[in-house]
This record gives structure tokens, sequence and C-alpha cells, in this order.
């Protein structure tokens, strides 16, 4: 690499303002293995990207880093007019994140948690707010069980009442099915709809191909750190991109049942 | 104000979770009482105690114990998996550790009472008659020693090797806090003058004050990844 | 910046020659001392090397505040490699003067506040070294720099409790001073010059091998993608 692209800091890279979600140049290093190179990403406002790839791909890394929870090595990264680096408690405050740990406190009951983030993410009406969340997420009558004695998918479940607490308006969901059983897992899709319909923009990472596609309306392939294959879902049929993904990753895809 | 708000939260969600498991308070004045016990045959000590070993013992016990406390602070956090989701919220850093800390130092405040109680038994001394100015020492001085803690629980927390980190990075720096504080209680103890007690007292405060100040400026940055 | 890469080998020169004449004024200039003897020669080596121990913590200091303010890894590298230099010249510090207070004093050590702060010093920046260690990547040179503000802060501060507590118990030995005749002035100068540049020397000389120890991590990191994944 030449000497000149060494520096870390100097001339960042240029911001177009018309869109909401956007990622120059992104990279993140751990150490000397990189986890993502280069990557941008352009999104509107309501739009929803679906991310796909094999495990060390990059896509949890990816979700962390636009979702404030690690900062980039190197590149720009810019949500809803708020810096990553400068405006960070402003940007949380408008961003949910699921993800595979629940963030959960275990002796706590699921009031508690959610009363705890409920405070933290400056909620009005908080017990009112509380009752609604345990209603969506089906969990009212466990309202005061800790959560340490709750199933994983019980738990899985909370961590959703936990992000959507403050009704953010970008989502952002770490392969969000993993643990949830049949009806919860069509319960969080019809959530998800429901996210689409109140225009929240949504990035999603997932293994399941067919779910993405039906959820959302951008899709992109990361493979090492790189997006190697994004597009519109709208343009192109469901088999093609299959045999694009298969193509680009070298594995099959494996069918996912929704009934 | 928001921030007084999102701190007596954050306070208080760790008050319910050490209520409803008890582990730091059990584990710290168990082994405070410990402490005690041992110096007891490490100096052959008699229950009419040298006067001059109080202030020692008595803070030998509260800073190591006070130590478990401290490491599980935010190792707490790590091991459960939640420490990302307090980053997420909207939150300052600085707001964190003022509610670790003063989780923390009232914790150990609990913990020092029993001990100096203890103390008394074990060692037949009263300490009642200096209560106040000792009570002044032991707030500053715990201040002191939970705050430089507080920021090496959180840099130690997910390092390997935690718990012998937090002591090799703790205890250079609390040199200060560990003379100032054993000296005053020394000199409260034996009923010398508030005059001679001043000097410490200053040093106490200082170092209250300027370690407080750089945790303010640097903890953002021991926060984020 | 060419300009500075091109001074680099006579000033390794300069630091040789340097020494060298410090060598000279220690032990043939330098009259040996009335009362204290040959041993009082330490002296020369002991002041200089205290100096630079307090500077290059003074280094890290700085250094730390700058990568903490400006994110440039480069000043991570100063504050680490000024560490190290510093350790060791805190290490002569520690050796020379027990070496020195034994025949001049008949004590191996004193709880001198200088000697003691010096002593909490070494302990300090120890604990940084094995900071670094135990952390990984990302996080080090965050927690890094943070450990170096506050141990630096906590040096003055030491230094004073340590005194007030000094003139309770009283001390056998006062001060250190002597007086000295003109050569044995000239000499301590001589000498303090020369390691400074043996300081200066040292600490480049780590900076460039850290910096090509990370350049060789860095290029085997890229190789390593390349091969597990035929990126061109």
């Amino acid at each position: 690499m030449p000497r000149s692209k060494r520096k870390q800091s100097g001339v960042l890279p240029q911001l177009n303002s018309e869109h909401y979600i956007e990622a120059r140049g992104l990279t993140k290093k751990f150490g000397y293995k990189t986890a993502l190179r280069d990557v941008d990403i352009y999104l509107k406002e309501g739009d929803s990207l679906a991310l796909f790839g094999p495990n060390g791909a990059g896509k949890s890394t990816m979700i962390q880093v636009l979702g404030s929870l690690m900062q980039p090595t190197s590149g720009r990264v810019r949500i809803a007019g708020y810096e990553t680096r400068r405006d960070r408690q402003a940007l949380r405050q408008i961003i949910g994140l699921i993800g595979h740990q629940t963030f959960l406190y275990p002796q706590l009951t699921a009031y508690e948690n959610l009363k705890f983030y409920g405070a933290m993410y400056n909620v009005s009406r908080v017990n009112d707010r509380i009752s609604e969340v345990l209603d969506i997420v089906a969990l009212s009558d466990y309202r005061n069980d800790a959560v340490e004695n709750f199933s994983r998918g019980m738990q899985q479940r909370l961590s959703i009442g936990r992000a959507i607490i403050h009704d953010p308006s970008i989502m952002f969901l770490d392969e969000p099915f993993t643990g949830l059983d049949q009806q919860s897992r069509e319960d969080f899709i019809k959530l998800i709809l429901q996210f689409r319909d109140q225009g929240k923009t949504v990035i999603m990472a997932s293994h399941h191909l067919h779910l993405g596609l039906e959820l959302c309306n951008q899709a992109a392939i990361l493979k090492t750190g790189k997006i190697v294959y994004q597009s519109e879902v709208d343009r192109i049929p469901e088999s093609d991109f299959q045999q694009i993904y298969e193509q680009q990753i070298g594995e099959k895809v494996l069918p996912l049942k929704v009934a | 104000m928001k921030f007084v708000h999102k701190l007596g939260v954050i306070i208080w969600k760790d008050f319910i979770s050490e209520f409803r498991t008890k582990e730091m308070i059990l584990s710290m004045c168990l082994f405070s009482f410990l402490v005690l016990i041992i110096f007891n045959f490490a100096f052959g000590l008699s229950s009419n105690l040298d006067r001059g070993m109080i202030a020692g013992i008595l803070w030998v016990a509260f800073v190591f114990s006070g130590l478990t406390g401290l490491g599980r602070s935010f190792s707490m956090e790590h091991d459960r998996g939640t420490l990302p989701g307090l980053i997420l919220c909207p939150v300052s850093p600085w707001t964190i550790f003022l509610a670790k800390l003063i989780g923390v130092f009232l914790f150990t405040t609990v913990m020092e009472i029993f001990t100096i109680f203890l103390f008394s038994v074990l060692y037949n001394t009263s300490v009642l008659p200096f209560l106040s100015p000792l009570g002044l020492i032991t707030f500053l001085g715990t201040l002191g020693f939970t705050a430089i803690g507080t920021i090496f629980s959180a840099i130690s927390a997910t390092a390997k090797a935690r718990n012998v980190l937090l002591s090799i990075l703790f205890f250079p720096i609390s040199v200060p806090v560990i003379i100032a504080a054993v000296k005053a209680t020394d000199l409260i103890l034996n009923g010398k003058s508030f005059q001679m007690i001043f000097p410490w007292l200053k040093i106490l405060i200082a170092f209250d004050l300027i370690f407080l100040l750089v945790s303010y400026l640097t903890f953002e940055y021991i926060m984020e990844e | 910046m060419k300009y500075l890469r091109a001074l680099w080998i006579p000033f390794q020169i300069l630091t040789y020659v340097l020494m060298l004449i410090a060598l000279y004024a220690i032990f043939i200039y330098a009259p040996v001392e009335k009362t204290m003897g040959v041993v009082q020669k330490i002296f020369y080596i002991h002041v200089p090397a205290a100096f630079l121990a307090y500077l290059a913590f003074f280094i890290t200091f700085i250094a730390s505040i700058l990568y903490l303010y400006f994110r440039d890894s480069k000043w991570d590298t100063v504050a680490y490699c000024a560490v190290e230099t510093g350790v060791i010249f805190c290490s002569i510090v520690l050796i020379t003067g027990p070496i020195w207070a034994k025949p001049v004093w008949n004590v191996w050590w004193t709880w001198d506040p200088r000697l003691t702060t010096t002593l909490i010093l070494w302990f300090t920046y120890v604990a940084y070294l094995m900071l670094r260690r135990a952390v990984k990547d990302n996080r080090r040179a965050n927690f890094a720099a943070a450990f170096g503000i506050i141990g630096f802060i906590n040096v003055p501060i030491t230094f004073f409790s340590i005194r007030l507590w000094r003139t309770i118990h009283p001390v056998i030995i006062t001060s250190r001073g002597l007086n000295m005749s003109d050569p044995m002035k000239l000499s301590l100068i001589i000498t303090f010059i020369a390691f400074c540049f043996l300081y200066c020397s040292v600490l480049i000389s780590r900076i460039k091998l850290e910096q090509s120890k990370m350049r060789i991590a860095e290029i085997n990191g890229i190789m390593d993608d390349m091969y597990f994944n035929k990126i061109a």
C-alpha cells in the first residue's frame, strides 16, 4: 500500500447531503485484520436494506459501526444529518438495534428493564409506553418476572421491545430471527412490515435470502468486508438473486420455509 | 435535568441488581472481615492494640475489599453483555462513570461502616469519640480511591487477567490517597488537632478534584471502541 | 522530512562521540571527591538518568494527550516508546541510587521523597506496559493514553504527599547537595548533554523499530487477506 494511503486522518470523503444514511469509504480494522474495506452505502429515508453474506463477511461489524457501537477506522458515516464522530448522543436517540446479545439485565424484571431503557432514551409517559411495548411483543403476562427466568425466545422478544421503546426512526437488525420460534418469527415479520409502513429506515443482516428479499427494498451481498453486489430488490427476480449469491459466495442457499 | 435523571436511573438499576443478588456487598464485607483477622495473625496483635496500627489496618481492609467491589463494577456489565447496551443509549460517558462511581462508593461505605464496627469488636477499641472527623476523612479517601478504581475497572473489564490488571494499575496511582488517608486517620484517632490534619485534608481534596476532572476528560475515550 | 532522515546517522555518531567524552570526563577528568570517594562518580550517571526518566514520562503525557486529540497512531507509538525508554532510565536511577547510598550513608534505601516518588513512577509505567500487553488492538491505544495522562498527573501529588509524610518521620539523611568544584560541574554538564543525546538516540531508534514492526504486521495482514480471499 503506498505510503500516502496509510494516513488515517486527513481529508474526509465528500458526502452528498440528500441521503438519509450515508457511508463513504467505511473501513474497520481490528489490529491488522480488516473487517470492512472501503464500503459505500447510500439509503434514502424509508429504505430498507437486506445485508447478505457468509459468516465472517462483516455484516455484524457493519451494523455495529453504523449503529454507533463502534467507530470506523477510516471513512465517514452520516445518518439523518448527524456525523457519527461528533453527534453521537443525538444519533443514538433515533437508533434502535437488535442483535445477538439481548442487552437485558438478568436480575431485573421485564418491566424494570424496559423502565431503565425508557428512562435512558428520554421516553415520556414511560409506564404507558412499557405496557404498549409488552403487548406488541406478547410478554404482558411476564411483566414482573425476572429476565433470567425467561427462555431464549422470550428474551429475544423483550430485546425487541427494548429496541423499539423510544420509537426510533432507524432500525438495525442483526440476524434478528435466530432464537425465535415460528409464532414469534411471524409476529416479528409483521412488526418489520409495520416499521416499513411507518416509514422507518431498516438495515437488516440475515442469512435468509427469501425473508430478506421479502421485507426489504434494497439488497447487498457482503463478502470479506466488501460489497460485491448491490441492487434494488424490485429490479431482479429472486431466483436470479439466488444465483448471483451462490456465484459470489460459492455456497448453496438453504431455502427457508415460512408458513 | 435530564442528566441527573439518567444518573439516578443507572444507579437505581445497579442497586436493584445488587439488592437481588447481594453478591458484591457480601463478598466485600466478608473480605474485610478476613483482612482484620489475618492482621491479627500476621502481626501478633493482642486485644490491646498498638495505637499506631489502627489506621493502617482499617485502610488496608477498606482498600483491598473496596477493590473487589470495584472490579465488579464494569466487569459485570461486560460479562452479561450489557455494556454495549449502555453505550448505545443517548447518555454521556461521564454520566455512566459518575453513576458507577456513586454506586460503588455507596456500597464501599456500607462495607466500611461494617468494618469499623467489626474492628471495634475484634480489637476492643472504640472509635465513637472520633466519629465525625473520621467520617470526613473516610469519605474523602474513599471517594478518591473509588474514582480511580472506577476508571481502571472500565479499562480492565475487557482485558485478560482483569483482576490482576486492576490491582497493578490501581496501586501506584492510589499511593497519595492511601498515605494521606492513613496519616489523617492516625492523627484523628490519637486526638490530634485539626491544624495537624489539615495538610492531609488538602491532599485528599486535591486528589479527588483532580481525578474527577481527569475522568471527565478521558472517560469518553475509554468507553468507545 | 528528508533532511531529518539524512541527519540521523550524523546524530548517532555525535551521540557516540559525546558519550565517549562523557566517560572520559567521569573517570579521568573529574576529581575524586574528598569524603565519598570514587563511588560519588555514579552521581554523573544518576542525575541525568533521573532527569531523563521524568522527561520521558512527560513526553508520554504530551503524546497521550495528542493521541486522544488527533487520533493519529503515530502519537500512540511515541507514547509507548517513551515509556519503554523511560522505564529503562528509571531503572538505572533506582539501581545507581542504592549503589551510591550504601557506601556513603550505609543504607541501601531510604524512604526519601524523591527516591520513593521515582519508585512509584517506575511502578506506574511498568503498569502502563502491562496494560498494553493485556488489552487488544483497538482499545489499547485509548486505554494506554488515558493511563499515561493519569500516571503523570499523579506524580506531583505523590511527591507532595510523600514529602509531607517524611517531615513527620525524621530522616537520617538530610540534603543531597554537594559543594561541587568547577571541574565537577563541568563533568556534570558534559555528562548531562551526552545523556540527553543518548536518550534521544535510543528513543528515536525505538520509535523507528516500532514503526517497522507495525509495518511488517500490516503487510502480513494484507498478505493473509490476499491469500485467503484472493483479492487482487
